[in-house]
């Protein structure tokens, strides 16, 4: 099988841990990624404002790139890239009026008529692999593992683009037990980990961070997982300075989720750049045994 | 003839911009707070979400672009999504943002960030950050 593919911008530096993970996983699923060609920035936020047409123009183009080289769905791993691309999409598909100023617009380009659909690796994989199938190619169970999905917002709102309705997390929940990990809820697994207000003064994003990561380990769970490069980020990465001003107590490893599909597989554990990750990543998958070869 | 500008004048012309921007009636509102309830950054913000419903209600012009509300909103959509009345509360930050930065005002200055930080940040961060908070 093989897959038309949006990277995004993040992706090819900072989380190159997310996309280069997701596709050695893919590849061990006997799944193909081809990268569409010629793709640019989706636009990270999606432009909410009613007049605002010319910020569709960058999302729009990466879908008409996809329509041209004859992909039918678009997989994406990024939650931003994906919630960006997705609500572009459905302006295409059901606003006529601003489908046809976009197209006259970009009269280079052939016109679109939203015939692509936006998919998010999570769906892909219960669509056309199946829990079943995965839990059957498992090498490395996570066995022990307490983990939680941590969506962030862009995967599940608003409801007409999101991957399921909001506060469910199934997709991932029935992924990481087909890899054998024990999956835990925890209260404030649907809270915003402050996204970019991460540039803006570091208060907000740090206090909303440390709910989450407080949330998730008095509930005993020992590692979140994600799809998100900015939850990553505020909540992975930041986690040291959360530790050093005491707004938290304790560290909770986060990964990708495509990261711990990779090491269940199997799959080299230098294809899931664990330097990328925080140090206390990857010592609690050593304590875990899940990292054979590392 | 003289046109007089009147408190009321400029509160209707103000409502009929944020309607055309963000595309949402704010006189919905019913001041149920369920969106302050579900904002993960209110404790940031001078005035609620819902207490900014209000002010726009009333088209208190100064008391809105005087608050810090907007810029603290994080697009998470989480009171968009639990809104009982259907507003979509997202949308009615992003107009009121708007309406400064096009007046060709930022709220952070870019080029104030630590060289650091910059290097630091996902593309993702800096990207959305300057397209909601810069002009």
């Amino acid at each position: 099988m093989k897959i038309s593919y949006y990277p995004g911008c993040t992706l090819k530096t900072k989380a190159a841990n997310l996309e280069m993970a997701a596709v050695a996983s893919l590849a061990a699923l006997g799944v193909e990624v081809e990268e569409i060609d010629r793709w640019n920035c989706c636009g990270a936020v999606f432009s909410l404002t009613a007049d605002d047409l010319i910020h569709q123009v960058g999302p729009v183009r990466n879908l008409v790139r996809a329509k041209e080289q004859g992909a039918e769905k678009l997989v994406t791993l990024c939650s931003m890239c994906y919630n960006t691309l997705a609500r572009a999409n459905r302006i295409m598909q059901t606003d006529t009026v601003k489908r046809d100023t976009i197209n006259r617009f970009m009269d280079e380009e052939i016109d679109y008529l939203g015939e692509v659909e936006v998919v998010h690796l999570l769906t892909f994989l219960e669509q056309e692999i199946g829990w079943e199938r995965i839990s059957e190619m498992v090498k490395v169970p996570l066995e022990g593992l307490r983990v939680s999905p941590y969506y962030g917002c862009t995967l599940q709102r608003p409801a007409d683009v999101g991957i399921e309705p909001f506060g469910s997390f199934q997709l991932m929940t029935r992924l990481l037990e087909s890899l054998g990990a024990t999956v835990m809820p925890f209260a404030a697994a649907d809270k915003c980990c402050g996204s970019y207000q991460i540039l803006n003064g570091q208060d907000g994003a740090q206090s909303t961070a440390a709910t989450i990561l407080k949330s998730a380990a008095e509930t005993g769970i020992e590692a979140l997982a994600t799809s998100c490069p900015l939850c990553e980020f505020n909540l992975g990465k930041q986690q040291g300075k959360l530790l050093a001003n005491g707004l938290i107590d304790s560290a909770v490893p986060t990964y990708y989720f495509t990261q711990l599909l990779a090491i269940a597989l199997g799959v080299a554990p230098e294809s899931c750049r664990f330097d990328l990750n925080n140090g206390a990543s990857v010592d609690l998958l050593k304590n875990k045994n899940c990292l054979v070869a590392a | 003839m003289t046109l007089t500008i009147t408190d009321q004048a400029i509160a209707l012309k103000f409502f009929e911009k944020l309607k055309e921007l963000s595309g949402e009636n704010v006189k919905l509102c019913m001041q149920c707070a369920t969106c302050t309830g579900m904002c993960p950054m209110a404790a940031e913000m001078d005035h609620s979400p819902r207490k900014i419903m209000h002010l726009a209600q009333f088209g208190l012009v100064d008391m809105l672009s005087a608050s810090n509300t907007f810029w603290k909103c994080a697009s998470c959509h989480a009171c968009t999504v639990k809104c009982p009345r259907g507003i979509d509360i997202a949308k009615v930050m992003e107009a009121l943002r708007q309406q400064v930065l096009r007046k060709s005002k930022n709220y952070i200055e870019p080029s104030a960030l630590p060289a650091e930080r910059i290097e630091e940040l996902p593309q993702i961060a800096l990207v959305a950050g300057f397209r909601k908070l810069t002009s």
